[in-house]
């Protein structure tokens, strides 16, 4: 290496330096979450526009449904919400014409369908389950909701809450799950049921439900008030 | 004294700006993408925390139970379109002002292996402003590799609005693999690519301020 070239070596070293970017993080500065959320909200119209209503998430063979599925919530499977089949309710608000609450022996009686699909979790991995359970647009149907009204929402018995655009809760395969592989929803997995949506990411799929309304207002979200995206679609 | 003719490069405005966007985007999507890997891990290993992208990770768990995934996530998902629309000016611009054709073709592997066989014994000649067979390849691989991450990028963001393109990787996880090797693949040429700018920083300069001269010189210098 002659010297010249030395020389220029050490005054290139601010190029060097520029790669080391991603070393000083200024992504908790007020600003750039505000851009951040900003791009987030512009994804969400993105990710409307590109829904197709009728347009199905691939179904799998029985063989490729995992029968011992991944636990996964922010609290320990024994923190799970233990709800008493005889005292629980779902409650009804909102833009729906007949807000009588339902009971477990109900819903169960509705008609329902199976569904082999993969679940994809935010963080990546992947998961297939069997799902069986009332179609939730059939649900709607049934109590007289406004499928004009643009969005559902969820509240649940573990203080989860989150909410999903109207074309989405009238998607063929968004369902009222009651049942993972054959068996009535076990406790930790939602009991006594949990929306499960194959064209959104895991964390949209509400378990414990005690709450569905209809409603204009976006509803708010766990996780989307924790800096995630509020429309996932997948 | 004559002056002796000088190697001469020039970079367009257009050029340097997309490489520039691309240069940016790129790393604020393999910074916040380790984070967002790190969740996840496809292999057996993680990516120290402190070269990754996505905010304090201490300060997300404690507040709301996240691993700072959320704000890597809103990065990765904010980079992806000035990725997205900075190459595709990038390779419109190049490919209507001729700059590919007249300065990375014609490519093939004889070219290849002749100036990769110089080049290792450090007898490869180098002309400001000239190509030779090892860059054009490079070059045209890491464009290829861009289209690759998009491409794999978008079927697992819309693996179904975009079914059956995972198929193409082999399912689901094999787009995850794919989007995973040629993030390694883009990180080898960076790494390699700043070297060599080191080495000759005028192209810094012509990438920057758009021209850079040099006297002539003999290779193997």
């Amino acid at each position: 290496m002659d010297l010249e070239r030395r020389r220029l070596f050490g005054g290139s070293l601010s190029l060097g330096a520029l790669t080391m970017l991603t070393g000083c993080d200024i992504s908790d500065h007020d600003s750039v979450q505000r851009a951040l959320a900003f791009m987030s909200r512009f994804n969400d119209r993105v990710q409307a526009a590109i829904f197709r209503p009728n347009r199905l998430a691939p179904t799998f063979s029985e063989a490729d449904a995992v029968k011992n599925f991944r636990y996964n919530a922010w609290y320990g499977p024994d923190k799970s919400p233990k709800l008493d089949a005889d005292q629980y309710r779902l409650r009804l608000a909102g833009l729906i014409a007949d807000k009588r609450p339902w009971t477990v022996e109900r819903l169960y009686a509705l008609p329902q369908v199976t569904q082999i699909t993969r679940h994809v979790c935010v963080e990546g991995w992947s998961m297939i389950g069997k799902w069986s359970g009332t179609p939730l647009r059939e649900f709607l149907g049934r109590v007289g909701a406004d499928t004009t009204a643009k969005y559902v929402g969820f509240e649940c018995a573990d203080g989860y809450y989150d909410g999903i655009d109207m074309a989405t809760a009238l998607h063929p395969q968004t369902l009222m799950a009651f049942k993972l592989s054959d068996d009535i929803l076990p406790t930790r997995y939602g009991y006594p049921f949990k929306i499960r949506i194959p064209t959104k990411l895991g964390f949209k799929n509400p378990k414990f439900v005690t709450t569905i309304y209809v409603t204009n207002q976006q509803p708010k979200g766990f996780w989307t008030d924790r800096g995630y995206n509020w429309f996932s679609g997948i | 004294m004559s002056t002796p003719e000088l190697e001469v490069q020039t970079h367009p405005i257009a050029t340097r700006i997309t490489h520039w966007l691309m240069a940016l985007s790129i790393l604020i999507l393999i910074g916040s993408g380790w984070r967002i890997y790190n969740a996840s891990p496809i292999f057996n290993f993680t990516f120290p925390e402190e070269i990754t992208l996505g905010g304090d990770v201490e300060a997300a768990l404690a507040l709301h139970n996240d691993p700072g995934v959320a704000s890597a996530i809103a990065w990765h998902f904010a980079a992806m379109w000035l990725l997205l629309v900075s190459y595709l000016g990038f390779m419109l611009w190049n490919l209507f002002s001729g700059h590919f054709r007249r300065d990375f073709l014609p490519v093939g592997p004889v070219s290849f292996w002749r100036d990769f066989y110089a080049a290792a014994r450090f007898k490869l000649d180098h002309r400001l402003g000239e190509y030779n067979a090892v860059q054009r390849v490079a070059y045209w691989g890491v464009l290829f590799a861009v289209a690759m991450m998009l491409l794999s990028g978008i079927t697992i963001w819309k693996p179904v609005q975009t079914y059956p393109l995972e198929t193409l990787f082999g399912g689901f996880q094999g787009a995850r693999i794919v989007h995973f090797l040629f993030m390694s693949a883009i990180v080898l040429f960076i790494v390699i690519h700043v070297a060599l700018v080191i080495l000759v920083p005028k192209t810094f300069v012509a990438m920057t301020r758009g021209r850079a001269t040099a006297k002539p010189h003999k290779g193997g210098a």
